[in-house]
């Protein structure tokens, strides 16, 4: 079976607005060095480097891998580049990880980043194809419905969301590299801001962010430092215009947390799983995702973020960084989760650390909520 | 490492011009006929590699799920490199041992854009893009760099464009080079006349350079007993590496390829004769660096399907050199089979494959 497989450094930059103090290779390596110093390594000891984003159009620079290759180190190594939508920081992740687990290196660098400054995002997911419709209204419009379609199913009240949003912004406010930070943000102030795609209202939405966070994970072998250990990684896709496919409950995000629990061992996700980092861009989707990784039944979801288990003193803690409503560098985003989870579990998660965190679930999704990654990660070697 | 080998593999019939498909139209003929003649509906792993900048559009690999059936979802991840990567990537994946298929596929449609300037956005942005450096001129750099023998290039040009007119799935080229008859046997290429008689950007030949092309390829990997199950002869993957160097073409000899000699090193390529040679060259120069780097015998045959300067569907031309050596493999001409395949710009990044029966 695979080899197993260590997070041994975490690095990340604070994300903002706008990083103008830094080009693209500037970002990148400002990750890359951070994790490296994490676990007492330098670019020498790479055998690899895998960097993941989402689509190139957000910067205007193409498969970015090659101008990247000198600030990441990778001159006379391997680097791949991956690109699964919005679960491309997972799946970079788990790339990276599968080079370890399949036995071909020891020690892989993985970088995932955004630089969203560059460029208007919702303009670039936008575009028009031949001869197919362009509904020209970016992420939030496309999801809307899906979380319309919840709110019926479920009978869920209109505030839920707005619980989701403070929070995580809450939570953001003890992550030093948090992009919002809103003091005093409450479910008024939630609920004062514009309505942008019903009945998410501009405080429900993520942020737009510069930002890069990079990992080093290794084999057993050459652990240094601090390990937190995989104990299950899984990726599953479905296709996005299959007619009859549930868009509000996929099944690919269903069948991945179920590959992803067995390889760990878990069977009740909701006790035996003490933090999740989960891709939450938009409020709903916390009592969403809850349902669909199996933390709650089928229409009960709402009702747990409700009762408050899913705060930073709940017994389930959801996003305790803040999650992608903090912080948004999209290709990153996937990454923070897994690399979040990671630090729990090491105990280096700092303000927002959750007592005696042993086991942590990192999650992204993305397309039309189609393609997922996911990784569970321990305190113990498995 | 786990046994892994090429059990199948499938192309598009590719085309010069745009002929109106769509990707997932593109890519459905060749998964159907991979699963057919391997018989398999599922596989453990699945991976593919195209360029948005190609669609001019986000997200090209998503609707490609349509065309491979992602139902039940599929484990799955694509890359945003030629597909020769998204096998490394499944190969990698099958040495952790708990599956033992994945189907790889590449797709591209050059046609679609001006190929040759968007090219010039996988460079620096700070730097050397906003020097309009075009995919055409930087190539002739390195072409000028390695002063090769008019006439030698001229007779790989002549000899792919041979072959692929033999091949069904290669586009159909010309023998006649355009103002060769000026320039053959001289290795000092400069003046007016030439530059008049063929030259795109000198040193380099309109003809020295791979077509603008429309296609796709898949390919079906299996591992230990599996694979001969599926194929009579299956092609082994006796090595498989890939290396990167720097950006900056300044910072590189560009009259040689370090990355690919050290990619042939580390996959193998000396350890045994070599058959068969399938080369990622888009332009004839990179022919003459990639056999020098890849320390490949005289007697090796070289892109006997006529390479990418007989048909060059971009994101999936490196994915083909590794299915064209297999099938050689497949076929029994070929013992142990060599293919390659690059990206960035001259030669940046290379993976060499090392194939035996």
């Amino acid at each position: 079976m695979a080899n197993r497989c260590a997070v041994i450094g975490v690095g990340q930059t604070h994300y903002t607005t706008k990083r103008g103090d830094v080009s693209i290779a500037g970002l990148v390596r400002e990750a890359a060095i951070r994790a490296l110093d994490d676990a007492g390594l330098t670019f020498k000891d790479i055998d690899a480097v895998v960097i993941g984003k989402a689509p190139d159009l957000f910067e205007g620079v193409m498969m970015p891998e090659a101008y990247l290759a000198d600030a990441l180190g990778a001159a006379g190594k391997p680097m791949m580049r991956v690109h699964t939508a919005g679960s491309v920081g997972g799946s970079t992740g788990l790339v990276g990880a599968s080079l370890v687990q399949g036995g071909v290196h020891d020690r892989v660098l993985v970088v995932a980043f955004e630089k969203q400054s560059e460029s208007n995002a919702t303009w670039a997911l936008s575009t028009h194809l031949p001869f197919n419709a362009s509904l020209v209204v970016g992420a939030g419009g496309y999801f809307a419905p899906h979380i319309r379609e919840y709110m019926r199913r479920t009978g869920a009240p209109a505030h839920i969301g707005t619980l989701v949003a403070v929070k995580d912004r809450l939570n953001a406010l003890k992550n030093p590299y948090a992009h919002l930070k809103i003091p005093g943000i409450d479910r008024r102030m939630v609920e004062s801001t514009p309505m942008l795609w019903e009945p998410i209202r501009y405080l429900e939405t993520c942020p737009s962010s510069d930002g890069a966070c990079a990992m080093v994970l290794s084999s057993e072998a050459k652990v240094t430092g601090t390990p937190a250990w995989v104990h299950g990684a899984a990726m599953r896709s479905e296709p996005i215009f299959r007619a009859g496919r549930d868009t509000v409950n996929p099944r690919a995000g269903k069948d991945c947390a179920a590959d992803v629990y067995r390889q760990a061992g878990v069977t009740d996700p909701r006790r035996q799983i003490d933090v999740a980092e989960v891709y939450v861009p938009f409020s709903w989707y916390e009592p969403m995702w809850l349902e669909n990784l199996g933390f709650a039944a089928d229409g009960e979801g709402w009702k747990l973020t409700e009762s408050g288990a899913t705060a930073l003193d709940g017994d389930i803690p959801w996003n305790a960084s803040g999650g992608v409503l903090s912080s948004n560098p999209i290709g990153a985003s996937g990454l923070i989760r897994f690399a979040e989870a990671a630090l729990q579990v090491r105990g280096m998660a700092g303000e927002h650390q959750v007592d005696g965190a042993r086991l942590a679930l990192g999650h992204a999704y993305g397309g039309g909520a189609q393609f997922f990654a996911m990784w569970i990660v321990g305190r113990e070697r498995p | 490492m786990r046994d892994v080998a090429i059990v199948a593999f499938a192309q598009t019939r590719h085309t010069a011009h745009d002929t109106g498909l769509s990707e997932p139209e593109l890519i459905l003929p060749v998964i159907n006929e991979v699963k057919e003649r391997t018989g398999l509906r599922r596989f453990g792993f699945t991976c593919s590699g195209s360029c948005d900048y190609l669609a001019g559009a986000p997200f090209s690999f998503v609707s490609a799920l349509d065309a491979i059936g992602a139902w039940p979802p599929i484990s799955e991840s694509h890359v945003e490199m030629d597909g020769a990567w998204a096998l490394y990537e499944a190969w990698v994946r099958l040495q952790h041992g708990d599956v033992d298929s994945a189907l790889v596929y590449g797709f591209g449609k050059s046609s679609l854009g001006d190929l040759r300037t968007i090219m010039t956005l996988q460079l620096d942005p700070y730097y050397l893009a906003p020097l309009g450096l075009d995919q055409l001129s930087y190539a002739a750099l390195q072409a000028a760099a390695l002063r090769a023998d008019r006439a030698e290039l001229d007779e790989i040009v002549r000899r792919s464009r041979a072959d692929g007119r033999d091949n069904p799935y290669a586009l159909d080229l010309p023998d006649e080079i355009s103002g060769s008859d000026e320039v053959s046997g001289s290795d000092e290429v400069s003046g007016s006349d030439e530059v008049s008689g063929g030259f795109a950007v000198e040193p380099l030949k309109t003809s020295d350079i791979a077509p603008v092309t429309d296609g796709a390829a898949a390919v079906v990997l299996a591992a230990g007993d599996l694979a001969a199950e599926l194929c009579e002869r299956p092609a082994h993957i006796r090595g498989i590496a890939h290396r990167t160097e720097p950006h900056y073409l300044g910072m590189r000899d560009l009259a040689q390829s370090a990355s690919a000699a050290d990619a042939a090193r580390a996959a193998g390529v000396g350890k045994g004769p070599v058959d068969v040679a399938e080369l990622h060259a888009q332009f004839a120069h990179e022919e003459l660096i990639l056999r020098r780097a890849l320390e490949l015998p005289d007697g090796t045959v070289i892109n006997p399907s006529g390479g990418p300067l007989a048909a060059n569907p971009v994101m999936a031309t490196g994915l083909i050199r590794i299915g064209e050596a297999a099938r050689r493999v497949h076929d029994g001409t070929a013992e142990r089979a060599v293919a390659h395949a690059a990206g960035g710009p001259c030669l940046q990044h290379n993976l060499v494959t090392v194939l035996e029966a």
